[in-house]
């Protein structure tokens, strides 16, 4: 410190200045341009995140130091958080100084100014009038009081003024709207989640990140009911209750407890036609000990409940775990009968399956599936309902997932009935369709039957062997030939069965020049659908359908259809068919709890902000003075005035006055 | 003292608002009254008690509009006129719209907006043509294009909101939902503002700058509809089923209307200001003139603007549960606002005129448009009801 001024007055220098540079104009606008800039960089990253999604996008380099920029909570991050800080200061610093001065001002008239003031006023006029000083008073007076003007007047030995002013309450909106500013703050403050940063760096409070029941959550994640304010979410499904909400903290959430448990009773959905929901709500009940009867009500989107200080909004809905009954179909192993595999959603299983080990899990069900009818749709309709759907992840022991979903109802296409299964990699990508034909009976049985006789290696020689007959002559050499045929086209069969049409494919490409590819693949089909058409034959003789007319047309586009799905089965990457057989839809409720007790604090700022800024606009102080004194039989004038803002608007303004006041009190013709 | 009373009453008391008012007026303020009381009458079902006070403090502005700015009123009417007369041909069956001849050519909500969009249009190039020719003949074909193309466009607004009944009871809302409906809006309130302005300063020569983010929003508009059938009128989500939707959208648009017009004239300022002896600086206002006109433009859209975020906040608080979620359209609606609110500051306490305000308020446009239809565009949020 130098030790060679007095420390006071250091102390009281710096104070000053320090004053002077918080309330400065310049910082002022220097923090709402950089506070718009910072914005806006929460808007162009995705703030909250999971922090793998970051990692991914910038690599762990930048991530660390968006990290410690705090650039993924960017509105509650500190320096943003001190920004918001200083221009709260600054606002404050310039209201407490200008506040005192304008209500003088607003109230004072300023009788006592001084003629070489007004003088050097931008808007002013002179002139002599023959009028005497009275009456050029009096005019004056009223002439402003009639244009709503405040008018006081001073006279003495020979002289008068009269001081008029308009719009005062224009200087009371500055202070309206900048006070608001401070109050919208301190509300926002003691709702936003400062305290919770606090503890969370003196230790006591952590985020949890794991997928674990609200139970089983260690207490320092959890915030007792004495937490003055928060905004949380959870998912009720009907029939059950919570006493917690969970509240979102960066990567990881807070469990919040209520002091009451919220039970719904009820979710009802409507939607329109185009399958959008139309509207959603929730019968609550909320069981209190300090309620006499529990409280039944009914919220919906935009009609909350508010039930003391909390408010329980309607925000979402989805599956509160739904009961499913679903038969396997093995892809692998049709012959075998449908395994039935009981679950929910929200479950998982695990699975042996004919490719290893393999997670069940149940992640969603839908009642309706409604969709835009496509373009060559003759029915009328816009949209269609494909009815219930479950999706479902498959998951290897590796831990990567297929992800499925399928639906219940056979959907009508073309005239021919299927089962639509969707599977994507990842949950990006769009689904890609598999549609199993349904027989007559709608099950995917008789595929099956189909599926289980082509892979059946036994019964598929045999048709070949059938087929070929005796067109080869029986000597050794056709002997050979005929075995080398018949097992040429069991591997084709075996080849189309694991592999699809486009192993067929590979196979012509590897194993023959490309000018012949194409025709050998064309015989491949041909043989191909004669093999697969001849099992499919002997199977509906099986099934006992009458075949003396020939094969109906509805059959043989079944085998049609069958052998498409056949050849995409390879990539379909299920070792069965999931079929929907039942379910017990149970849904569930989002809702959004919050208390929020800075909200009247910050309602109050805003209706300050909006009448002070009104105000601010389209009230302009204004003021006008007459100096009048008696000069020779008559009077001379000096007319003066100044406006707060709105230079040209009151310029036109005095100019109109001052004709007035020319025409109430004349100028000497000489005086001109 | 010698000053006569009579003198004082004949000269100086201006008559209150009340006897300034002339019949026209009191007619106006009367079929308004009446149209509203109907409204209350038969669709009183329809609304709840905020609504029906929306629907009367809506009458109330108008009528003040009307007695306050007068070419309101022939403009109400003519709107009135045209919607009810769609109204009635339409009847109850929404396919008369293609039956009925007046309808499909000049009132159904489609045909009136394609009327507003060409006449927009050619009010701009009358405008221009005016300007460059100084044809005073031409401009004044630029004012009575643009009032019709107003008309026009807030029948088309008027009639959608009868048609979206039609289509069905549960489809039926205003037509300020989604990024279609909105531009139809801002093209109307922006063209409300100039001719105002028009009427205000006896000066025509802005109104080929301000017609062209007119005709920008329009040509938007028509591709919009071609290119994604945004036209069609859809059904809200639950979120937007709220009287708030009535008040937070229009005042957001009296808001972007402000910074457009404060935006055109700074373009129209700074040319001037680079020629002072050029072509244009003879035939626009003067500097002067042009400055205060943007700051007034800023003023209200900022006033309206803060308006609109407050009520913005207080329906949030309804619907999502928090009056502010640093949600990207909220976030921008604060970017915007707090722009505008340095730019007050500089030129209200720093005394900044002129050339660097007039980029500002140009470069504010950007920003506007950016909350505006970037969001929409680019970032994902709560606000995704007008995505493109
Ligand atoms: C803090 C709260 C809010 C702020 C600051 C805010 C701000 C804004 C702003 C600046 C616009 C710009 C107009 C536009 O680009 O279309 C807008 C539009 C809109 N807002 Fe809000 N808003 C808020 C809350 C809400 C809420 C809660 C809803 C409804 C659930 C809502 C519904 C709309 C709609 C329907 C539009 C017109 C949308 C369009 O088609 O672009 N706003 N809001």
């Amino acid at each position: 410190m130098n030790d060679k001024t007095s420390p006071v007055r250091t102390r009281r220098g710096t104070g000053a200045i320090a004053l002077e540079f918080l309330g400065s104009m310049n910082l002022a606008i220097t923090l709402l341009v950089v506070i718009a800039i910072a914005s806006v960089i929460g808007t162009v990253l995705k703030q909250n995140e999971p922090y793998t999604n970051y990692v991914m996008k910038f690599g762990p380099f930048w991530f660390e130091v968006f990290k410690s920029l705090g650039l993924f909570d960017i509105y509650g991050a500190a320096w943003f958080l001190v920004l918001l800080g200083f221009l709260l200061v600054s606002t404050s610093i310039c209201v407490w100084r200008n506040t005192p001065h304008i209500l003088r001002d607003m109230r004072h008239s300023r009788l006592d100014v001084q003629e070489k003031s007004l003088r050097s006023f931008h808007l002013k006029a002179e002139w002599d009038s023959t009028q005497a000083l009275g009456d050029a008073t009096a005019h004056a007076e009223s002439l402003l009081g009639a244009r709503g003007y405040r008018v006081r007047k001073r006279a003495q030995d020979g002289q008068a003024t009269v001081a008029a002013m308009k719009g005062g309450l224009g200087r009371l909106g500055y202070i309206l709207s900048h006070a608001s500013i401070v109050v919208i703050c301190i509300g926002g403050l003691i709702d936003g989640n400062l305290p919770l940063k606090l503890k969370e760096l003196g230790g006591e409070l952590r985020a949890e990140t794991r997928d674990i029941p609200a139970s089983e959550v260690p207490a320092e994640s959890v915030l007792g009911t004495d937490n003055l304010s928060f905004r949380g979410s959870i998912s009720i499904p009907e029939g059950a209750s919570a006493k917690v909400v969970y509240l979102a903290l960066r990567d990881g959430y807070l469990i919040q407890q209520l002091p009451f448990s919220i039970e719904l009773e009820q979710f009802r959905i409507e939607h329109y036609p185009s399958g959008m929901p139309k509207s959603f709500e929730s019968d609550l009940i909320i069981h209190d000990d300090e309620l006499k009867e529990p409280l039944r009500q009914t919220i919906k989107v935009n009609h909350p409940l508010l039930y003391k200080g909390y408010a329980i909004y309607q925000s979402s809905f989805g599956d509160g775990g739904s009961e499913l009954k679903t038969r396997a179909w093995s892809l692998d192993m049709p012959q075998q009968e449908p395994l039935e595999l009981d679950s929910g959603v929200n479950r998982f299983r695990r699975l042996m399956t004919t490719r290893g080990e393999r997670t069940l899990e149940f992640t969603d069900f839908k009642l309706y599936n409604i969709f835009p009818v496509g373009e060559d749709d003759t029915s009328g309709k816009k949209f269609h309902n494909y009815g219930p759907s479950m999706v479902f992840k498959l998951r290897n022991p590796a831990g990567e997932a297929l992800e499925y979903v399928n639906y219940m109802l056979p959907v009508e296409l073309e005239g021919r009935r299927f089962f639509m299964s969707g599977m994507r990699a990842t949950p990006g990508e769009e689904y890609r369709y598999l549609y199993i034909p349904a027989d007559a009976a709608g099950t995917p049985q008789r595929f099956m039957r189909v599926l289980a006789a082509v892979h059946d290696a036994a019964r598929v020689r045999r048709v070949i062997e059938a087929q070929i007959g005796d067109t080869l002559s029986a000597d050794k050499a056709g002997k050979d030939v005929r075995s080398t045929m018949i097992d040429s086209i069991g591997k084709l069969v075996v080849l189309f069965v694991e592999e699809g049409i486009e192993g067929v494919a590979r196979q012509a490409e590897a194993s023959l020049p490309p000018e012949q590819r194409q025709e050998a693949i064309n015989s491949y089909v041909n043989v191909l659908q004669g093999v697969l058409g001849a099992v499919y034959v002997e199977l509906l003789r099986d099934e006992g359908v009458n075949l003396e007319q020939g094969v109906s047309e509805e059959d043989s586009r079944f085998f049609d259809d069958t052998l498409n799905t056949l050849s995409m089965l390879v990539a379909y990457g299920s070792p069965f068919y999931l079929q929907l057989a039942e379910f017990k839809h149970i849904e569930a409720s989002g809702l959004q709890i919050s208390r929020a007790p800075g909200k009247d604090i910050v309602y109050l700022g805003c209706a300050m902000l909006m009448a002070g800024v009104f105000m601010m606009f389209y009230m302009h102080q204004r003021r006008i003075w007459v100096r009048l004194e008696q000069r020779d039989g008559g009077t001379a004038l000096l007319f003066a005035g100044s406006g707060h803002r709105n230079r040209l608007e009151f310029e036109r303004e005095f100019r109109a006055l001052q004709a007035e006041l020319e025409q109430a009190v004349p100028p000497h013709p000489a005086s001109a | 003292m010698s000053v006569s009373t009579d003198y004082l009453e004949q000269n100086f008391k201006r008559p209150p608002l009340l006897k300034r008012l002339g019949w026209f007026d009191w007619l106006f303020a009367a079929l308004a009254a009446a149209g509203a009381a109907y409204a209350h009458t038969y669709y009183a079902v329809l609304m709840d008690g905020y609504e029906v006070g929306i629907l009367y403090g809506t009458t109330a502005s108008l009528i003040w509009l009307g007695w306050s700015w007068k070419p309101a009123r022939q403009l109400s009417l003519a709107v009135a006129l045209l919607s009810l007369s769609a109204v009635g041909l339409y009847g109850d069956d929404l396919a008369r719209g293609e039956t009925s001849f007046f309808l499909k050519f000049l009132v159904s909500s489609q045909s009136a907006i394609m009327w507003m969009s060409a006449l927009y249009v050619m009010a701009t190039f009358a405008y221009f043509f005016g300007m460059f020719a100084r044809s005073d003949f031409s401009n004044r074909v630029g004012s009575a294009l643009t009032w019709s193309a107003t008309a026009m466009g807030l029948a088309g607004l008027m009639v959608r909101w009868r048609e979206s009944y039609l289509i069905s009871h549960d489809v039926g809302h205003i037509p300020v939902s989604n990024l279609y409906e909105v531009f139809i809006l801002f093209a109307v309130i922006t063209a409300l503002m100039y001719l105002f302005y028009e009427g205000r300063y006896k000066s025509r020569q802005l109104g080929g700058f301000v017609l062209t983010v007119i005709s920008a929003a329009v040509a938007f508009l028509l591709w919009y509809a071609y290119a994604r059938g945004a036209h069609e009128i859809q059904p809200l989500v639950p979120a937007l089923q709220s009287y708030w939707m009535k008040i937070h959208v229009p005042a957001n648009f009296v808001g972007y209307g402000g910074f457009a017009l404060a935006a055109m004239v700074a373009v129209a300022y700074l040319l001037v200001e680079r020629r002072p002896a050029g072509m244009l600086a003879s035939r626009l206002p003067s500097l002067e003139q042009m400055d205060d006109v943007m700051y007034k433009a800023i003023a209200l859209g900022f006033a309206f603007f803060t308006v609109a975020t407050v009520l913005g906040a207080m329906w949030a608080a309804e619907a999502w549960g928090g009056y502010w979620s640093w949600d990207p359209k909220e976030t921008w609606a604060l970017i915007v606002w707090l722009n505008y609110a340095a730019w007050l500051h500089l030129r209200l306490t720093k005394g900044w005129r002129g050339r660097p305000l007039a980029w500002w308020s140009v470069a504010g446009l950007f920003i506007t448009l950016f909350a505006f239809i970037g969001v929409n565009m680019f970032l994902s949020g709560l606000h995704s009801y007008g995505t493109l």
